[in-house]
């Protein structure tokens, strides 16, 4: 993955010099191992800060939200899927975006390798498929795909769905997975046993929002935890409000979500935040055999309704 | 002050001691996190940690705290009286914060206890603790205290300073407080001084990361507040609270009644400058509306409006959590450097 | 220890129609517990959290004037969650009072000096109760020549219109009333705030300050009109608002820089304005 920087800057430079686009959003090295930082980049002596490595893992798409100018953005696959659904909410016009394709073997989660050694990892680089960890008197080589974030270990759209160019060759996409073995689990439990699953599940969370934050699809003006007049969840450590925020907001992302991973790569506190997400994202497959953000033409299955829907109160 | 040894063996002992007098807060692993708990009879405080992943400023400043109750029943005496909730504020232990959460505690009382205005809460809740703080032999390499005025072995804010030496702790007293504790936890047994000033030096070695300050006062704060970086900073903000609810010195608060039928309680919690919610008025006009202002304010409060206001320093002890928690990877110490070395056009 | 937290338990005397369109009451307050009008000692300028259980709080500033004894009075526009509430109550409801919080405006540097007061809107509850401070007769011989110039967009919409007929009798101060349009049997003036300051109000001078309280647009287009007439930027008092939950300098929303608009204010002259970042 790492090859594809050159691609990607070439493009930039060339975009920002004819004037097709007014800024490239992409992202650029962080002061952390594992970690890189979004950037826009609207001068080109500028395009050389840009960086593509696997610790690309925030959700670009985030960052077009209700944008009015002409903008480049780099996009694996779920990003590619998320500006399909911004483009279909409204958030951003399909004419104004540059999209560069980038065909995606996974990201890494930084737990993951921080859990290899006992002590603070201080670099990590990639060769290839290959990751080296190293720590104070710590070194280790480990295949990427043990240290892949949860949501790309289980990806079946690796490719890009929608761009302007692309800056590899397609790469191969995974098959013969189970995507929800996971919430099978959870869906095979007792009521009793879910309760005390999503209870210690939510035990650390303090409401920062990351979650909610990091996510393409969170960008309502006012989100429903935040309104004041009337006021629907109070602001406290509640564990009630604490799980309506979170089953809540799963189900606004219903038929929407990509599974970017996003949110969970956010939470501070380490919390499998997709539990919620994902049972839902199974549920539209199963429903309505919907994937969200694979195509311009069709509105997710929350917002329209067809004859053959499943639920029949609805008719 | 008095320099103790405690030998492992004798930890779980004098902390059953302890436990009789004082209530204990410890670091417990829950989840792959450490964070301060309530310890439970027997149980020992974790310490295979480089830092807590949220500070022990809940120990006086908890995340949501009910002040005021009240009982909105009007056939009941005294109904919308508002009354102080009863709290008990018999002696607890915080054991094993780092001398950095400890620092920012005082940094904090700066807001809390001043000459107009006490917060009776964060106060008796302060004065009711015995702070033992634990030295910091293998800090973090996001760790930069010995330039915020702190430091692996700082002591401002601690009671008792515990150094882990292998097969015994070393404890050293710095109040009264902590000797009480030392005393009651039968942690009597002579310990040669001269090995925790050694450690200390070792420890402050090992300190790889800093941050420029000493211009910050010199600037014009109008000149920092126009910069031209911050949007650059700004761009991968998303506007989370975790950079203010992970940092020690972080006291900004918000006030919420809560009613369960009749009887409603007004509470204090955590609140974050980086929520636009933050500022915004009634009119629906926001002074900080624009993520970028947010970020700034964050930014300028610690390492300008406080320096300006109390001179003692910037309001960052060094812990390096925002830097390891921060979601976007907006490190402080980059921003630090920024505006120490500003110079406008 | 003294819990600023926690407020005096007050209960409504008296609910007043401020403005013909409703948005605006007055709510007179008497102090459930002896003594602790005395303890809430105000003056002029300082405002208070009108507190109400179960709602939450909303700072409002003091209408009533510290010479006026046995009530507090604050005149409330309903906006937000706890002042529609508050246009709800009755009289007898019990609720809360918090304070008096905030600084004042400069009564000891006042002394001796003429003083113009220029109001807009709403924003005239503070200054009503420090021309009442002023005209009091133990108080009227510490100042000299009192000007004020205050505006509404309709008659109906002058608050406190009843006293300020009144006032406008006398000979020891200059009332200036404005509306934006023409109104039948209206005698006073026609056009908005800033314009009638420029036309009415003494020059500017070092024995001579301007407090101006209104809308955002309005205190735009005076300053200017202020500083024409000549009055320094030290002489120029503005009260500031800023969304606010403690009241007391902790909670940390309120600020313009170091300064809390809470505890270092709501009171600034236009000097220590201009050295602090536009955040209001």
């Amino acid at each position: 993955m790492t090859g594809y920087i050159e691609k990607i800057k070439q493009i930039s430079e060339r975009l920002l010099k004819e004037g097709r686009v007014e800024s490239v959003i992409g992202f650029r090295k962080g002061s952390m191992p594992m970690m890189n930082e979004p950037c826009i980049v609207n001068k080109p002596d500028k395009i050389k800060d840009l960086v593509w490595d696997s610790n690309c893992g925030i959700n670009l798409t985030n960052y077009l939200t209700n944008r009015k100018d002409k903008i480049c953005v780099v996009a694996k696959g779920c990003d590619s899927r998320n500006i399909v659904t911004h483009i279909i909410e409204n958030k951003i016009k399909r004419e104004q975006l540059y999209i560069i394709g980038v065909p995606c073997k996974g990201m890494i989660d930084k737990r993951k390798a921080a859990a290899l050694a006992t002590g603070e990892i201080t670099s990590v680089t990639e060769e290839g498929e290959t990751i080296r960890v190293k720590g104070n008197g710590f070194e280790k080589a480990v295949p990427k795909k043990e240290l892949l974030q949860d949501n790309c270990a289980i990806c079946i759209h690796r490719n890009p769905v929608i761009y302007d160019e692309l800056v590899g060759d397609l790469v191969e996409e995974q098959k013969g997975i189970n995507r929800y073995e996971d919430i099978q689990k959870v869906e095979a439990m007792s009521p009793t046993e879910k309760w005390n699953y999503f209870e210690e599940l939510l035990s650390p969370c303090t409401r920062c929002y990351a979650c909610r934050n990091a996510c393409p699809l969170c960008y309502c003006p006012t989100c429903f935890v935040d309104e004041s007049k009337p006021q629907w969840v109070g602001k406290s450590q509640d564990h009630t409000d604490i799980r309506t925020f979170h089953f809540l907001r799963a189900y606004h992302c219903a038929g929407r979500c990509t599974d970017c991973g996003a949110c969970e790569r956010a939470c501070p506190q380490a919390i499998k935040v997709r539990q919620f997400t994902k049972k839902l994202e199974k549920d539209c497959l199963e429903m309505f055999g919907w994937e969200a953000g694979m195509t311009l033409d069709q509105r997710p299955p929350l917002d329209t309704f067809k004859n053959d829907d499943p639920e029949a109160f609805i008719k | 002050m008095k320099i103790v040894k405690i030998n492992k063996n004798k930890w779980a002992e004098g902390l059953d001691s302890l436990a009789g007098s004082y209530s204990l807060t410890g670091p417990v692993k829950e989840q792959g996190c450490h964070n301060f708990k309530k310890l439970n009879k027997g149980q020992l405080p974790d310490f295979d940690f480089l830092n807590t992943k949220l500070s022990s400023k809940s120990s006086v400043f908890p995340q949501s705290e009910a002040m005021i109750e009240y009982n909105l029943d009007e056939t009941a005496d005294n109904h919308h009286i508002m009354k102080e909730v009863k709290k008990d504020y018999s002696k607890r232990a915080v054991i094993g914060m780092r001398p950095c959460d400890a620092k920012a505690i005082l940094l904090v009382k700066m807001n809390f206890d001043t000459p107009d205005y006490k917060d009776p809460y964060w106060l008796n809740a302060y004065n009711a603790t015995t702070f033992v703080g634990l030295a910091c032999d293998q800090p973090a390499t996001t760790c930069f205290c010995t330039s915020t005025e702190c430091g692996p072995y700082h002591e401002e804010g601690l009671d008792v300073l515990l150094s882990d030496a292998g097969d015994h702790y070393i404890a050293k007293a710095l109040t009264q407080k902590g000797e009480e504790l030392l005393a009651c936890a039968k942690w009597t047994e002579a310990a040669d001084s001269t090995v925790m000033e050694k450690k200390k030096k070792e420890a402050e070695g090992k300190i790889v990361s800093s941050v420029q300050t000493d211009q910050l006062k010199n600037k014009v704060t109008l000149d920092l507040y126009s910069a031209p970086f911050w949007d650059d900073i700004a761009f991968a903000c998303i506007n989370c609270g975790t950079c203010t609810f992970a940092c020690p010195t972080c006291w900004c608060f918000d006030i919420q009644d809560e009613v369960k039928g009749n009887k409603g309680v007004r509470m204090k919690n955590w609140d974050t400058c980086m929520s636009p919610l933050f500022t915004l008025h009634t009119t629906g006009h926001n002074p900080r509306g624009e993520k970028t202002q947010r970020v700034r304010q964050r930014f300028m409060h610690k390492l300008k409006y406080f320096v300006d206001k109390y001179d003692k320093g910037i309001m960052c002890v060094g812990c390096g959590r925002c830097v390891r928690q921060c979601p976007v990877n907006i490190d402080i110490r980059g921003v630090c450097d920024k505006m120490n070395g500003y110079e406008p056009a | 220890m003294n819990n600023p937290y926690l407020p005096y338990p007050v209960r409504i005397d008296d609910i007043e129609i401020a403005t013909e369109d409703k948005s605006l009451r007055t709510f007179k307050f008497v102090f459930l517990n002896e003594g602790d009008e005395e303890k809430f000692a105000y003056k002029a300028g300082q405002f208070a959290e009108l507190s109400i259980p179960g709602v939450g709080e909303i700072p409002i500033g003091i209408a009533s004037s510290p010479v006026e004894k046995g009530f507090v009075k604050f005149t409330v526009f309903k906006a937000g969650k706890v002042t529609s509430h508050l246009h709800n109550m009755k009289v007898g409801d019990i609720m809360g009072l918090r304070g008096p919080l905030g600084n004042w405006y400069p009564w000891d540097k006042l002394q001796g000096k003429n003083i113009l007061i220029i109001g807009g809107g709403f924003a005239f509850t503070t200054l009503r109760s420090s021309i009442k401070f002023m005209l009091d007769p133990a108080n009227r011989a510490k100042f000299g020549d009192i000007h004020m110039v205050y505006g509404a967009r309709t008659p109906g919409m002058i608050l406190y219109r009843e006293e300020l007929i009144e006032w406008e009798k006398r000979d020891d101060i200059n009332i200036h009333l404005t509306i934006d349009r023409e109104a039948p049997n209206w005698g006073y003036h026609v056009g908005m705030v800033p314009t009638v300051a420029e036309k009415v109000g003494p020059p500017g001078n070092d024995n001579t300050y301007a407090i101006a309280c209104g809308p955002p647009i309005m205190i735009k287009f005076t300053l200017p009109v202020l500083e024409k007439l000549g009055y320094a930027k030290d002489h120029i008092i503005l009260s500031l608002e800023n969304r606010m939950k403690c009241g007391i300098g902790m909670c940390g929303r309120c600020n313009i820089g170091k300064e809390l608009v809470c505890k270092d204010g709501p009171v600034f002259t236009l000097e220590e304005l201009n050295r602090t970042p536009k955040e209001y």
